[in-house]
């Protein structure tokens, strides 16, 4: 099949997920935007001025590049998960499979979906934390950028994994809850991972979202616990890893085809 | 040409169930064709595979020359697919659900916009283009899914009891509105639990019980194998109580005051028994068949292949024995 041919299917699921997050954006787009607010006043403004700096800087400058990677974690995981698998339970996934959509293309479209997502919440998570911080510089767009382009891929992967083996709703609500919530909070969004004692410092090493979080600090304010190259090439392997995972659950369609 | 060949084609699920025993199936350019069966027998497996929503477990399939295996591409584009129950994004709207299954198609948005006007206004949906589906009513739902498998334009549409819960209008509506698509040169296979639906627009016919194919033939041919069929009169008499009616040679029943039910084989005719009540002075009013003719057939062909079936298990068990 031509590339146009591929190309109109693959508009037409991004404009359909597209479509899907903004006609509900009280659920989607406005909660962002609430938690995140309260997360400036309560660690930003008020406990923040108790603790000073952290990494040489104010520690309200200091998690505002961690607090808008948690909400593009946290936006691109749930957008996936949830579009799919209400498509895969309301079994509309079926108007894609009986059509000529390749495997890829549905990839890329799910994920698109939530890259689309994710980037509106951090826009708006940015300009809240403008009410809290008087400099927001960029120290790096190009790492920015990327880090926020691969962060939310990789999260949509996940998404879009977790929703092929959920079975019920529920199933879609327990990574978020015991996976990604713990390695968000501990992956250095409100501390640096020097301050965390011996053993526990090395240990956190194994948590991926660190990598993540301190390449987008890096780009807002040029200072990472984590060297960046390393950084990124952990971002690029976790993507490739999940995408291959992606592409060979549904092309067995594992979950969506008896 | 050939619409859909199947050769062998089985399917066991997990857990060792076989729902397909290797069917053998031909459906020629054009038809009209009935896929019949009770419950659990087989069709929607069978159309499951077809439109590659299923995974078959050997055999093959190809429609229209495409196969199933290495031009899946080509072989989705000439489908159409109405299945059985609701499987669109009930918040969405009438118009983005036929107009995004266009896109998966790769039919471009305008042209996809264009033709969901032709088809939701033949459909009768056109007024509620901008409802959610959600506030549809059964039968309207229904329509959309025609109206959806229709917007690529397909060569075979393949419906999967398209008019289960719509009522008798709408029901002959859509019938009307199948054959003239039909007339106009799609291919089309409907799967039906009224036989009423599948003797009055199909030309050819399978029925499917347990897995495999125990009839396959024209209906014309089908119901030329029905030797006897039951008569329902409603009769003036002329004084005559209905009870002291006398037909010699038939089987009948008195069913009512004025109604009796007569069985009359082939090769008796209805001649005769016209003769003997206008001896009798009684007038017949009307007349219509007691059961549906393809019924009989159905319940007769599904009673055979299970007795085969079991005849084949007990000789095989007979001889594992010896």
């Amino acid at each position: 099949m031509s590339s146009t041919y591929n190309f109109t299917a693959l508009k037409t699921i991004w404009i359909k997920e597209c479509t899907r997050f903004l006609r509900i954006w009280v659920q989607t787009l406005v909660p962002p935007a609430i938690t995140m607010t309260l997360y400036f006043v309560i660690f930003g403004s008020i406990v923040g001025e108790r603790i000073g700096e952290m990494g040489g800087r104010p520690y309200m400058e200091f998690i505002v590049p961690g607090l808008i990677m948690m909400s593009i974690i946290t936006n691109s995981y749930s957008n996936v998960a949830s579009s799919f698998f209400s498509a895969k339970f309301q079994r509309n996934i079926e108007e894609m499979l009986v059509a000529p959509v390749s495997t890829s293309v549905i990839i890329v479209g799910y994920v698109g979906g939530g890259l689309a997502r994710a980037l509106i919440v951090a826009v708006i998570v940015t300009l809240v934390s403008f009410l809290f911080v008087d400099n927001v510089q960029i120290y790096h767009a190009g790492i920015l950028l990327m880090t926020v382009i691969l962060t939310s891929t990789l999260f949509s992967l996940g998404g879009l994994v977790n929703a092929v083996f959920a079975k019920t709703f529920d199933d879609i609500s327990i990574v978020p809850t015991f996976v990604l919530t713990p390695l968000t909070y501990l992956g250095g969004v409100f501390f640096s991972i020097g301050l965390l004692p011996g053993i526990w410092e090395s240990v956190a090493q194994f948590n991926p979202v660190l990598y993540m979080v301190n390449a987008f600090r890096y780009g807002f304010l040029g200072i990472s616990d984590v060297n960046i190259t390393l950084a990124m090439g952990v971002i690029v392997g976790f993507n490739l890893l999940f995408f291959v995972t992606a592409y060979t659950l549904l092309q067995r369609g594992t979950g969506i085809r008896s | 040409m050939k619409a859909l060949s199947i050769r062998g084609l089985k399917k066991t699920y997990k857990g060792g169930f076989d729902a397909l025993k290797g069917i053998d199936l031909d459906v020629n350019e054009g038809d009209f064709f009935a896929l019949l069966g009770p419950n659990g027998a087989g069709k929607s497996t069978t159309i499951g595979i077809i439109a590659s929503l299923v995974n078959k477990t050997a055999g093959s399939v190809s429609v229209f020359g495409y196969d199933l295996d290495t031009q899946l591409v080509e072989l989705k584009q000439q489908i159409g697919l109405v299945p059985q129950e609701f499987n669109f994004n009930q918040f969405e709207t009438v118009r983005q659900i036929v107009v995004n299954q266009a896109g998966y198609y790769g039919v471009a948005r305008s042209v996809a916009m264009e033709r969901s006007e032709k088809y939701l206004k033949q459909l009768g949906l056109w007024d509620k283009r901008n409802s959610p589906a959600r506030m549809l009513s059964g039968g309207m739902k229904r329509r959309l899914m025609i109206a959806r498998a229709l917007l690529h334009e397909p060569k075979l549409l393949i419906l999967d009891e398209p008019t289960a819960g719509v009522d008798i209008e709408l029901r002959r509506s859509m019938w009307d509105y199948l054959e003239q698509i039909n007339k106009q040169g799609i291919t089309i296979i409907l799967t039906t639990h009224y036989l009423e639906e599948a003797e009055t627009l199909c030309r050819n016919i399978a029925i499917i019980d347990s897995g495999e194919i125990v009839e396959n033939t024209s209906i014309k041919r089908l119901l030329a194998t029905l030797n006897m069929e039951t008569f329902v009169l409603d009769l003036e008499l002329d004084g005559l109580a209905v009870e002291d009616i006398k037909l010699d040679g038939f089987n009948f029943k008195v069913a009512e005051e004025h109604t009796i039910e007569v069985d009359v084989e082939k090769s008796q005719g209805l001649n005769k028994v016209f003769e003997q009540l206008s001896a009798q002075k009684v007038k017949v009013m009307s007349m219509r068949n007691k059961a549906n003719r393809l019924e009989e057939l159905f319940v007769k062909m599904v009673e055979k292949g299970r007795a085969n079936t079991a005849a084949n298990v007990a000789a095989k068990k007979a001889g594992a024995a010896s």
